[in-house]
């Protein structure tokens, strides 16, 4: 069969119905600090990793909220954990632990 | 002779002032088109942000309400004149009142949800307003909102009627973002197991205790905020809705399936206020609300000897702000009745 080259792209929608609710549950149990965040992007403002690279540690943090795990274990590699984050957040959520816990879910959930 | 004041809107912005006037000595009647005083309050189940009864208020106020004051309720006002600094007011039912000074406080009215079509509210089953989730709340402390199913998760719309070009309103009604938090909680008291979802543009927690009413909403009690503007809901053969929003802190488009939906509705200026205020010389904004002649100095007065405006006639205000600007224009009455005598 002649091959035109059209594609159909995957949907990027969120779609939240079909999102496992699993990986928030056991973000709010490990960090309920999670649920405090205004999404004012001072952790990311301050981040040194996202100064090379894209990491953005608000969106993180807003992605896995929602239950869109599937980029996660690849972005939060780029965290070095130097905590700065955490130093500017003004509603004080634990972001280091933030990390550390989204690192075990992902691992725990094999996502 | 007794100075005499004649208050238009029986709310609790012309209750107050009425009791305020009142116990300056001064003769008051207020005229109310409805058939009972306290406005938009009688609907209300409890207050922000200290989540008071408004009945307390509203028993209150009775309670303040000197006898000498007089009350015309379940009639409008048919005409206005002015004829030497006075003003005589001829009512539907033909009544005539006269008065040294005329207040107007006509305040809002609540946003037409059915406007903003695309939400469904009318339409769909299970699309309500703020004002009915009061009512619902006021009525039956465990409301069966929603017939047949299992309630899993609701959303609330922030700024309908507000906000919105498409609608004619530019203006923030700042106080909804307040009432989506406080609603937000209430539905999560009463059933825990409910998501709740705000969806947001800005949160406007302008007054004092809002930031930490929304700061207990998201740590106490697990209120999800997604921040961005309904674009539309649609219907299932179930009647759960779909909504359709950009999750714009994420930058994606997101959708979500939600039991029921709760629509923030605005403020708006309320129908009589336009054809009174040409009535009795008093000018409008933009939005519709009227100005006084300066809304620094003279936030009462208006550019008409003897008028004065109070409460959410001149735009959208909180319970406590109303009571305390219906003081205030109770003062400057009596201030100008003393000039006037002086």
């Amino acid at each position: 069969m002649k091959d035109f080259g059209y594609t159909i792209n995957p949907d990027r929608q969120i779609n939240y119905d079909q999102n496992s609710k699993e990986p928030v549950y056991w973000l709010e149990t490990m960090e309920p600090s999670v649920n405090i965040c205004i999404s004012c992007g001072g952790c990311t403002a301050t981040c040194s990793a996202r100064q090379f690279t894209d990491f953005n540690i608000r969106k993180v943090h807003t992605l896995m909220m929602r239950g869109e795990t599937h980029s996660l274990k690849k972005e939060i590699k780029k965290c070095m954990l130097c905590g700065k984050c955490q130093t500017v957040c003004p509603r004080g959520v634990n972001l280091r632990n933030l990390i550390l816990s989204i690192h075990k879910i992902l691992e725990f959930n094999n996502l | 002779m007794k100075q005499s004041v004649i208050i238009i809107g029986g709310g609790i912005a012309g209750m107050e002032a009425a009791a305020s006037l009142a116990r300056m000595g001064i003769e008051v009647t207020i005229v109310e088109k409805e058939n009972a005083l306290g406005g938009h309050l009688l609907q209300w189940d409890r207050l922000f942000p200290d989540r008071k009864r408004s009945d307390e208020v509203l028993e209150y106020l009775k309670k303040e309400m000197d006898s000498s004051i007089s009350v015309e309720t379940g009639c409008s006002v048919k005409e206005i004149s002015r004829e030497n600094g006075n003003f005589r007011i001829i009512l539907d039912n033909e009544k005539i009142l006269n008065g040294n000074a005329l207040l107007l406080a006509t305040g809002y009215d609540l946003f037409n949800a059915r406007k903003k079509e695309e939400y469904g509210y009318g339409i769909y089953e299970n699309v309500i307003t703020s004002a009915e989730l009061e009512g619902f709340l006021r009525k039956n402390p465990q409301p069966g909102l929603m017939k047949g199913f299992q309630v899993k998760r609701i959303g609330i719309i922030h700024c309908v009627g507000s906000r919105d070009e498409k609608v004619g309103n530019l203006y923030c009604s700042k106080l909804c973002c307040i009432t989506a938090v406080k609603q937000a909680i209430e539905i999560r008291e009463i059933l825990p197991d409910v998501e709740v979802f705000c969806f947001y543009m800005d949160l406007r927690m302008f007054d004092r205790h809002f930031e930490e009413m929304y700061y207990e909403a998201q740590k106490k009690w697990g209120v999800h905020f997604i921040r961005g503007r309904l674009s539309e809901a649609d219907e299932n053969p179930d009647h759960t809705l779909i909504l359709k929003v950009e999750d714009t802190l994420t930058g994606l488009p997101l959708k979500m399936t939600v039991d029921a939906l709760i629509l923030m509705v605005g403020m708006t200026p309320s129908a009589g206020t336009k054809k009174l205020a040409d009535m009795a010389g008093a000018l409008s904004g933009e939005d519709g609300f009227l100005m006084p002649s300066d809304e620094h100095l003279q936030p009462n007065e208006t550019t008409v000897p003897g008028l004065f405006l109070t409460g959410a006639v001149k735009g959208p205000v909180s319970v406590g702000n109303t009571l305390a600007d219906a003081r205030a224009a109770a003062l400057k009455i009596y201030e100008y009745f003393s000039r006037m005598a002086g």
